[in-house]
């Protein structure tokens, strides 16, 4: 039966077909009962394909896949393909739903864009929270002895900045999981020292459908600019939080109606997780899921997560224990990241407390531009961003701040230990 | 070519030497660390930029050579 969810998007659900409400993994003859067998296509013929489906990658980046696949494939030598599903976004849970329910999908993947940029095996890198059990994919390995390459499963250390590719890097070459400076790059230098394809598990997922039907069945979906569709991971103040397969090009309020709409008047969107950006609602309602729209704003959509916040929180306090969090995450290795964001983060707890001095906010955007750009990884970049638009669409409670106290009901948005309910997109 | 003077952030310790040998290209930020306000060095500071970069105790100053 369809889900309710899925009613006004025809096409739709393509990654997420064939999931029941039962919250095991589908096994491989259930996979290919929904999706057919795994067509050969050779290296060529699959990078062709997937460049005329415009595929870019999930992981947040937005890189076309077809660019990334042909580099590695040039390189005299690749080391591995390396799945990055260590997920350590709070807010986001569709790599884990991949990679718990549906692994045979991106299993599929990998082995096909292994052997397209001729990786002699892959890696794929779990995160463990929030139900990130590894047994289903250990036994979904196991189904397939058949694979061309071997395939093996590394559990993802903990860490906000863990996942960054060079720290999946540095901890599968037995360092610690850290960022390093760049470059090299892992597409330069990575895995062993070698050349590495690194791959978000949503992206491998689409490259086993794109296999399979075709650039001109993926670009059905979608707009010109965005074909295809995505998991966007909606969570806050919506009836339904979880993970849902949408077409590019849906309006955002669709989206939301998608996750059993909202449970009260929306105050503001977080669009694109931490590292994203907070969007007025009325300004919000009128984007649709595509990267021009959200451009217009100031925008990108990360690795799909949509935070929903409603009129009875407070975006300021929020924002203020988001950016503690991702103080509290630096790795402490570079100093504008290790001391800039502990002080940005201070500084936003004063205002949101309506206890700082007028000046406050002027030497917060200050230390943002400053602090910006000087880290070894992207993660005072990604603070800072999420921190100057809270400053923006919160401006009038920061006025309003220094006049009263504060009333508003805490909204969860979840710091450390994911409490996304992994896939509501499921229930029928 | 252009030049380009860089900071390895992971490497940096803010000794802040760069900063007394090339204050033209380099300040300080409220902890103590370099910002480089614009990382393109004209030809009249080459000299003054390769003495900074010789005296980072931790090595963490670069200069880059990119082609145009």
């Amino acid at each position: 039966m369809m889900p309710a969810w899925l009613e006004g998007h025809p096409g739709l659900p393509r990654l997420l077909a064939g999931l029941d409400t039962s919250g095991r993994a589908m096994t491989l003859a259930e996979h290919q009962r929904v999706h057919g067998d795994l067509p050969h296509r050779s290296p060529h013929e699959l990078i062709e394909a997937i460049e005329r489906s415009g595929l870019r990658g999930r992981g947040g980046a937005d890189f076309p896949t077809a660019r990334k696949l042909r580099t590695l494939a040039s390189a005299r030598r690749v080391s591995a393909l390396v799945v990055n599903g260590s997920e350590t976004e709070p807010a986001s849970a569709k790599d884990r739903l991949l990679l718990t329910r549906l692994p045979h999908l991106v299993l599929d993947g990998a082995v096909l864009a292994a052997d397209a940029v001729g990786a002699p095996e892959v890696v794929v890198q779990m995160g463990a929270g929030a139900g990130g059990s590894p047994a289903s994919l250990e036994a979904a390995l196991a189904a397939r002895p058949k694979d061309p390459v071997p395939v093996s499963l590394v559990a993802a250390p903990e860490g906000y900045v863990a996942g960054e590719e060079s720290a999946v890097m540095h901890y599968l070459n037995g360092g610690p999981p850290l960022p390093t400076f760049v470059p090299p790059r892992p597409f330069q230098k990575g895995y062993h020292r070698l050349p590495t394809l690194i791959q978000n598990p949503e992206t491998l997922a689409q490259v086993a459908l794109v296999a399979r039907f075709g650039e001109r069945w993926y670009r059905e979906l979608g707009t010109s600019a965005d074909p295809g569709s995505a998991l966007v991971t909606i969570s806050g103040a919506v009836a339904d939080p979880g993970v849902y397969e949408l077409a590019f090009g849906t309006p955002m309020s669709a989206l939301l109606d998608a996750a059993g709409g909202t449970t009260e008047p929306l105050r503001a969107l977080l669009v694109g997780g931490y590292f994203g950006t907070w969007v007025d609602a009325s300004e919000a309602m009128g984007l649709r899921l595509a990267r021009e729209d959200l451009r217009s704003v100031g925008c990108s959509l990360g690795a799909g997560v949509l935070i929903a916040l409603g009129r009875s929180a407070c975006g300021l306090h929020e924002s203020a224990r988001v950016i503690d969090y991702l103080a509290r995450q630096s790795a402490g290795q570079c100093g504008p990241c290790t001391y800039g964001l502990r002080a940005i983060a201070d500084s936003v707890t004063a205002v949101a407390d309506g206890v700082a001095h007028g000046q406050e906010r002027r030497r917060i955007e200050r230390w943002c531009q400053e602090v910006k750009g000087r880290g070894a990884c992207h993660h005072p970049d990604g603070a800072t961003r999420f921190i100057l638009s809270a400053l923006d669409v919160f401006s009038q409670e920061i006025a309003e701040h220094r006049e009263h106290h504060c009333r508003a009901e805490p909204a969860g948005l979840p710091v450390g230990g994911a409490t996304v309910r992994q896939a509501a997109g499921q229930r029928s | 070519m252009s030049v380009r003077l860089k900071v390895n952030p992971i490497a940096c310790e803010a000794h802040a030497l760069c900063v007394e040998l090339l204050p033209e290209l380099i300040r300080l930020d409220d902890w103590g660390y370099p910002l480089i306000d614009s990382e393109h060095v004209p030809p009249e500071l080459m000299g003054l930029a390769e003495r900074a970069v010789d005296a980072c105790p931790t090595l963490a100053l670069i200069i880059e050579e990119e082609p145009e």
